[in-house]
């Protein structure tokens, strides 16, 4: 039995309760950084597979290239496939496609709103070479906490490689926002 | 993140103890405890018709120019003007490193060779060999990334500068007949995207803001621009791995680099410094591994407590 079981932010279950199993228990694992995501959520787990053996591969991409997350995101889904039976349980790196943050799935997205981190808004998708931008970015952010749509960016970058600081101005109550990749 | 709200109707929570859970599960105790292969899985079998040798040379020279920059980076770490810009500098600083993470590994991969040989049961992976106990003369970097950091205009300068060539050289690079490089190159270019940005915005803001700042920007220019036209002198490696198709020859892209550079200049009302570019030693330079003085001594911090420590776990 070989399966392969890809990441669906809509999955239906497969008919091998087996992969699914494998599967829900990798799924339990969230973002140490993010821990109101679970890998799912995340867009970071990407195939799930079992070999005749019965030694389960999970593949996961990284969000940025300096993420220190990923050390323990492994860790933690070889422990969890561990728990849920899987003695022989791996993980394998997928670099291609690079993850982007339209993967967050509309879970992920909720669940980022409901802690205060405002979620991204659509990737830049683009032919030909990135446009240079000495504008401040604009993006339609609402404050994740009084719901105003005045807020100011501080910084493009914040305090993990994938969050931009940003200000409210209406309740003037500083929020992180997921930046777009 | 604490919910505000929870103030009016506190009830408690694991928020009142700041300890609490820190030990429930050890390996979230520090991330990475352990080392682990970033290229566990991938597969990483050279192309056909390339040069394995010359593949991992030239991965250490995109890789070492990011290494090198994010520790010099890194020595901004609480010492920026603001709190804001530490944070940025050491998100550049961080994206670097994981570049420079994937290419030593890529490297190593491709030519097992070219990394340093370790005392029996050391634990250290190849791209850790690779940045630790290389010399400088083994260091593929261009001198540019190497030189002191000088204050924060000159530093947003050679960001810059370094972001603007190395978008459009991973721009193409994302089209290279080797798997693994295309995949870094195309995941890069999106951090790279951000830092040039961030620098092409300050540049602008400092170029326009006091007399002092624009004087230290103009400054900064001064000093690093005989590094520049070095980024587009094309060694042989780069000759090499451009024909099989795996790597990019950088004296194509100064046409595009120079559209963007003077998009920014011109908004700042800045000119193109009027001075020639540093010679090198009997004519080698940066890639050849023939660096500045101070690259041995900024790697000498770097390394010492690997060196110390070549059996050392973490």
């Amino acid at each position: 039995m070989t399966a392969a079981l890809r990441r669906e932010p809509t999955r239906e279950p497969t008919r091998d309760p087996v992969l699914d199993r494998a599967w829900d228990a990798a799924s339990a694992v969230v973002d140490p950084e993010l821990p109101m995501l679970t890998l799912v959520d995340l867009g970071v787990l990407r195939e799930i597979s079992i070999g005749d053996d019965g030694a389960v591969v999970a593949a996961i991409t990284p969000t940025y290239s300096g993420c220190p997350a990923m050390a323990t995101m492994r860790d933690d889904v070889v422990r969890e496939l561990r728990a849920a039976g899987f003695a022989d349980a791996r993980v394998r790196v997928v670099l291609e496609p690079a993850w982007t943050t339209d993967w967050i799935t509309p879970a992920g997205r909720a669940a980022l709103a409901a802690a205060g981190i405002s979620p991204p808004g659509r990737a830049p998708r683009r032919s030909g070479p990135v446009p240079l931008r000495l504008a401040p970015p604009r993006r339609a952010v609402r404050c994740p906490r009084c719901g105003s749509d005045d807020a100011v960016v501080g910084s493009e970058f914040g305090s993990t490689a994938c969050k931009a600081l940003y200000r409210c101005l209406t309740c003037l109550e500083p929020f992180e926002h997921l930046k777009e990749i | 993140m604490p919910d505000v709200r929870s103030h009016e109707t506190h009830e408690p929570d694991d928020h009142d103890n700041a300890y609490a859970g820190l030990l429930v599960n050890d390996a979230h105790w520090a991330f990475g405890t352990d080392f682990e292969d970033p290229l566990a899985g991938v597969d990483t079998t050279v192309p056909d018709g390339v040069d394995p040798a010359a593949l991992a040379t030239y991965c250490l020279m995109l890789g070492d120019d990011a290494l090198v920059l994010s520790q010099r980076l890194a020595e901004w770490c609480s010492n920026a003007p603001d709190l804001e810009e530490d944070i940025a500098l050491s998100n550049i600083a961080l994206d670097l490193l994981g570049q420079a993470r994937l290419l030593l590994a890529r490297a190593a991969a491709a030519d097992g060779t070219q990394v340093p040989a370790l005392p029996e049961g050391s634990p250290v992976p190849d791209e850790d060999r690779l940045a630790f106990f290389r010399d400088d003369l083994r260091f593929r970097n261009v001198r540019l990334v190497e030189i002191p950091n000088g204050d924060f205009a000159e530093t947003i300068t050679r960001i810059l500068l370094f972001a603007t060539w190395r978008l459009a050289l991973f721009e193409e690079l994302s089209h290279s007949r080797d798997a693994v490089l295309a995949a870094v190159a195309a995941k890069a270019v999106k951090e790279l995207t951000y830092h040039r940005d961030f620098a092409g915005r300050w540049f602008l803001t400092l170029a326009r803001g006091t007399d002092e700042s624009r004087r230290r920007l103009l400054a900064g220019l001064d000093t690093l621009w005989p590094y520049w036209t070095e980024l587009f002198e094309t060694h042989d490696v780069e000759r090499e791995t451009a024909e099989a198709g795996v790597g990019v020859d950088p004296a194509g892209l100064a046409a595009d680099v120079d559209v963007v550079l003077d998009q920014v200049l011109a908004a700042s009302g800045v000119d193109r410094p009027a001075l020639p570019p540093l010679a090198g030693v009997q004519g080698r330079k940066g890639r050849d591994g023939r660096h500045t003085e101070v690259l041995s001594r900024m790697l000498a911090e770097m390394q010492v407590v690997a060196r110390a420590h070549p059996r050392g776990h973490w």
